[in-house]
């Protein structure tokens, strides 16, 4: 494991009344792409920007390689920021704009303009440099606002929400860039969304963040495969998150239905809640699942379907590749590794994440 | 904090320097002393001879029947003209806000003395001169207020009001006007401002025998300073001061309009 | 209604300006280039080169420049604190500052007479600290004094509007980037105020170079300013072609000083006024 580089110690932020973190406690380690996950307000962005140098946290200390920065201004931090919107400065060209961190670090002009050449190579935008920034579109735009940060070799990258303004085939394709980029820098990327999808596949660790408090860290199939709250569960992909009761170990009841799973260690008859991922349900003979219901809704996906059947007063959510018809009876079935038991919120706090989400 | 303390102080400074003046005339004309540096005890009287005065109170009729018939006229004009701008093509578009600009850009002595120049010709300098010649410079301030509010209006919503069977009158008001209607107003309000203050073009196009405020304190001014402009002053600033808390609350209710409708 | 038949709506504007902007300049035109009698001449015009005229016009663009200047120093820094005041009432303070623009024109020219006289508030203050009386009005500083204060707001609000309109990340990347608050001065927020900081030159430098009232009341008839040349050949002398004459000169100064600053603007939005 490579070493830890960053970390944040009790930092707490609060906004007039508005508490935005409470006591957030995380480290990055070095090289890694760490994402902060989140609906908007949960304090992805507070902790990125604290993380900039452009708010200061009320309580608490950011350290980066051993030294104390939380009162450092953003100009002497070694790690740079790609904004949301860009940034760019619209009144200089290109080249202007990924030589300004350059040129007041009094860097010569061969290098400067090694620095540009290399760094519009990198994002593919060869021989743009005297390009006006109206010229561009809000992809290479976006490229560029890359390049300017990091022509300055910062130990750490932070992308605040960088492909929140672009079309869904641009942001697809900039995820695998942002990956290769990443890859042949070799710099730790701290990076802010509430996409779920762009988080699962670049991260190396993924912070799911709700309300001020750290829901989860983990790698993405450890967030996807085994959230620990309905929260989690419920803002990675689609779930079927339902109340259950736990009998006894490797026993839930649920919908009034005892059904196996691989839990074990929750105690006898405690509440708990249940998820199943929708691609994880099947559909067979009506008396071959352990519920039978009526299929209410049949849409085509593209690349599968998506069925939604009422079975015991309960509205599943099925993703299948196989067609079936509305009106249709069937049986559901999981198997029971693919069943996810936990614990109910315990805090009045995780409580009010729930219903919020 | 020591930056926070010395921009303070320097907005106190300039504030300081745009009110001094301000505050020594409204000082002075409670003062009942002629002196301009001695306090001889309070008194209205200078009020009262101001409102006796009869140069005072025609200039002051005379300046807000030209204020108001030049800012009406002109936001009718220039709304007309705002309109049909914004269905022109570039070119001819061009041409009428290149046309536009005269007035605004060329020094107002110019502009005054032209206009002087033709009148004469035709007929006597006086109330009709200076309302044509202040109407001519309101027209821009309008058209500049009201073409942007067109540009920025969604045209489509005027075109699916025709297709939904308005005639062109209606779907205008109930369509396009509310669409326009701060910019009118904004361009309306400028206009008056812009009329009330002007002393160069009225001075060149007033003739004998009419004075609006500004003309009247002329020459009032070179003949000497007395203590009934204090008065008058006090007055105009007052109203010019409510006219902005009036500008202010409408632009902050606009503000909040504007954040409602997000 | 189609476009083309929309257009008409113009037409009384166009009728109006044809009448009263470009018939008017004709006229002046037409005066500038005639004698009395109605012959072709560029006498009247070629008489800026006139001693006392050339006098009166380098004067006129000393004043207006440096009226100009001390309007952008103070309104710059001005516009800044305004622009970083984050508070709710931001709007109003702003107004605050471009109010006196609201009082009639003369009334502030009367201010300054009575603050400026020998008799008046300032040189009570130099005589009570024993600076004894200074001669302040009719002088070229009281004209300037005049100038700045009546044309200040016309610096501060082209300025503060251009400031405003900088958005807030620009300057979190330049600070992200390394930047000195002097390197985000010089190299962010001027280059973006610069429109801004154009139409605020000119919207100074254009009535400074032509007024003739500020210079006649408060510089007492001993300041003589171009405009004042040109007034007094209509109101007090009769020669109308030579007045003609000098107005079209002076037309071409402004247009040429506009011109001028049009250069640096590169957007092109800095003319706009409002």
């Amino acid at each position: 494991m490579s070493k830890k580089l960053i970390n944040f110690v009790d930092i707490s932020k609060s906004y007039g009344n508005n508490l935005v973190l409470d006591e957030l406690n995380l480290y990055i380690r070095e090289n890694e792409f760490i994402t902060l996950l989140g609906p908007s307000g949960c304090g992805k962005t507070t902790t990125l920007r604290i993380l900039g140098g452009f708010e200061m946290p009320d309580k608490g200390q950011v350290i980066f390689d051993d030294v104390d920065i939380t009162s450092l201004p953003p100009n002497k931090r070694n790690l740079n920021t790609v904004f949301q919107k860009y940034a760019l400065f619209p009144h200089m060209s290109i080249a202007e704009n990924i030589a300004f961190g350059l040129k007041i670090n009094k860097k010569s002009k061969e290098y400067i303009n090694d620095k540009i050449k290399y760094a519009l190579k990198l994002v593919n935008l060869d021989g743009f440099e005297n390009r006006s920034i109206d010229s561009l579109s809000g992809g290479q735009q976006q490229r560029i606002a890359i390049a300017r940060a990091i022509v300055n070799e910062p130990k750490v990258l932070l992308l605040d929400e960088p492909l929140g303004a672009l079309d869904l085939k641009l942001r697809q394709d900039m995820q695998y860039e942002l990956i290769r980029l990443k890859n042949e820098l070799g710099i730790t990327f701290v990076y802010v969304t509430h996409d779920q999808e762009e988080a699962l596949t670049m991260s190396d660790t993924i912070v799911v963040m709700n309300q001020g408090y750290i829901q989860q860290i983990g790698t993405p199939e450890m967030i996807y495969n085994e959230p620990t709250n309905a929260f989690v569960a419920d803002f990675i992909g689609d779930s079927n998150i339902i109340d259950g009761t736990m009998i006894q170990d490797k026993v839930v009841e649920i919908l009034g239905v005892k059904i196996p799973c691989v839990d074990e260690g929750f105690g006898n008859n405690t509440p708990v809640d249940v998820v199943i991922r929708p691609e994880d349900i099947e559909i067979v003979e009506p008396e071959k699942g352990f519920m039978e219901g009526d299929i209410t809704s049949v849409i085509f996906k593209g690349v599968h379907y998506e069925i939604e059947i009422v079975a015991n007063g309960f509205e599943w959510l099925v993703h299948t590749t196989l067609l079936h018809n509305v009106g249709e009876h069937v049986g559901i079935n999981v198997i029971p590794f693919n069943i996810q038991i936990m614990n109910k919120p315990e805090s009045e706090d995780e409580e009010a994440v729930e219903i919020d989400a | 904090m020591v930056k926070k303390a010395a921009s303070r102080i320097y907005l106190a400074l300039i504030f300081l320097f745009l009110y001094l003046p301000i505050l020594v005339l409204i000082v002075l004309s409670f003062n009942n002393s002629k002196s301009r540096v001695v306090w001889g005890g309070f008194t209205l009287k200078w009020y009262a001879e101001c409102f006796k005065n009869e140069t005072i109170t025609n200039a002051f009729v005379t300046t807000i029947q030209i204020t108001l018939a030049a800012a009406i006229i002109s936001t009718l004009l220039g709304t007309l003209a705002a309109i049909g701008i914004s269905a022109m093509k570039k070119k001819n578009k061009a041409i009428m806000l290149g046309a536009t600009n005269i007035p605004l850009l060329n020094a107002d002595i110019v502009t005054g003395i032209a206009m002087m120049l033709l009148f004469v010709k035709f007929i006597n300098l006086g109330f009709v001169t200076v309302l044509i010649a202040h109407i001519t410079f309101d027209i821009p301030y309008v058209i500049l207020n009201v073409l942007p509010k067109l540009n920025q209006a969604n045209r489509y919503t005027y075109e699916a009001a025709l297709d939904l069977g308005a005639t062109p009158l209606y779907a205008f008001f109930r369509i396009t006007w509310p669409e326009i209607k701060s910019g009118v107003f904004s361009g309306f309000l400028m206009a008056v401002t812009m009329s009330l203050d002007d002393f160069s073009i009225t001075f060149f196009t007033k003739g004998a025998g009419v004075n609006t405020l500004s003309t009247m304190l002329y020459t009032e001014l070179r003949k000497g300073i007395r203590p009934e402009l204090y008065a008058l002053s006090t007055i105009l600033f007052l109203i010019a001061f409510l006219l902005l808390l009036v500008m202010n609350h409408r632009s902050s209710s606009e503000g909040k309009g504007a954040k409602q409708a997000i | 209604m189609r476009k083309s038949g929309r257009q008409l709506f113009a037409g009384p504007y166009l009728i109006w300006i044809i009448g009263f902007i470009l018939l008017p300049l004709a006229m002046i035109i037409y005066y500038a280039f005639t004698t009395s009698g109605g012959t072709f001449t560029f006498e009247n015009v070629a008489a800026i080169a006139d001693p006392v005229h050339v006098r009166s016009i380098l004067l006129s663009l000393k004043l207006g420049i440096i009226c100009t200047i001390v309007c952008l120093l103070l309104a710059y820094p001005l516009a800044m604190i305004l622009n970083g005041l984050k508070i709710k009432q931001q709007n109003f303070v702003v107004f605050i500052f471009i109010l006196p623009m609201w009082m009639n024109f003369m009334l502030r020219i009367l201010a300054w007479r009575l603050l400026l006289s020998n008799n008046g508030i300032v040189n009570a203050i130099f005589q009570f600290f024993g600076f004894g009386t200074v001669k302040m009005l009719n002088t070229q500083t009281a004209v300037v004094f005049g100038m700045v204060y009546d044309f200040l707001p016309f610096m501060i609000l082209p300025i503060y509007n251009s400031m405003a309109r900088i958005k807030n990340d620009v300057i979190e990347a330049a600070k992200d980037l390394g930047a000195s608050d002097a390197i985000i001065l010089f190299k962010i927020i001027i280059p973006l105020t610069l429109s801004g900081i154009i139409s605020g030159i000119i919207m100074v430098f254009v009535p400074a170079l032509t007024s003739f009232v500020i210079s006649d009341l408060l510089g007492g008839g001993k300041v003589l300013l171009i405009g004042n040349v040109i007034e007094q050949e209509f109101m007090q002398g009769t020669n109308w072609n030579l007045g003609s004459g000098l107005s079209v000169v002076l037309m071409i100064f402004v247009i040429a000083s506009m011109a001028l600053m049009n250069i640096f603007d590169k957007d092109g939005g800095g003319t706009a006024v409002w």
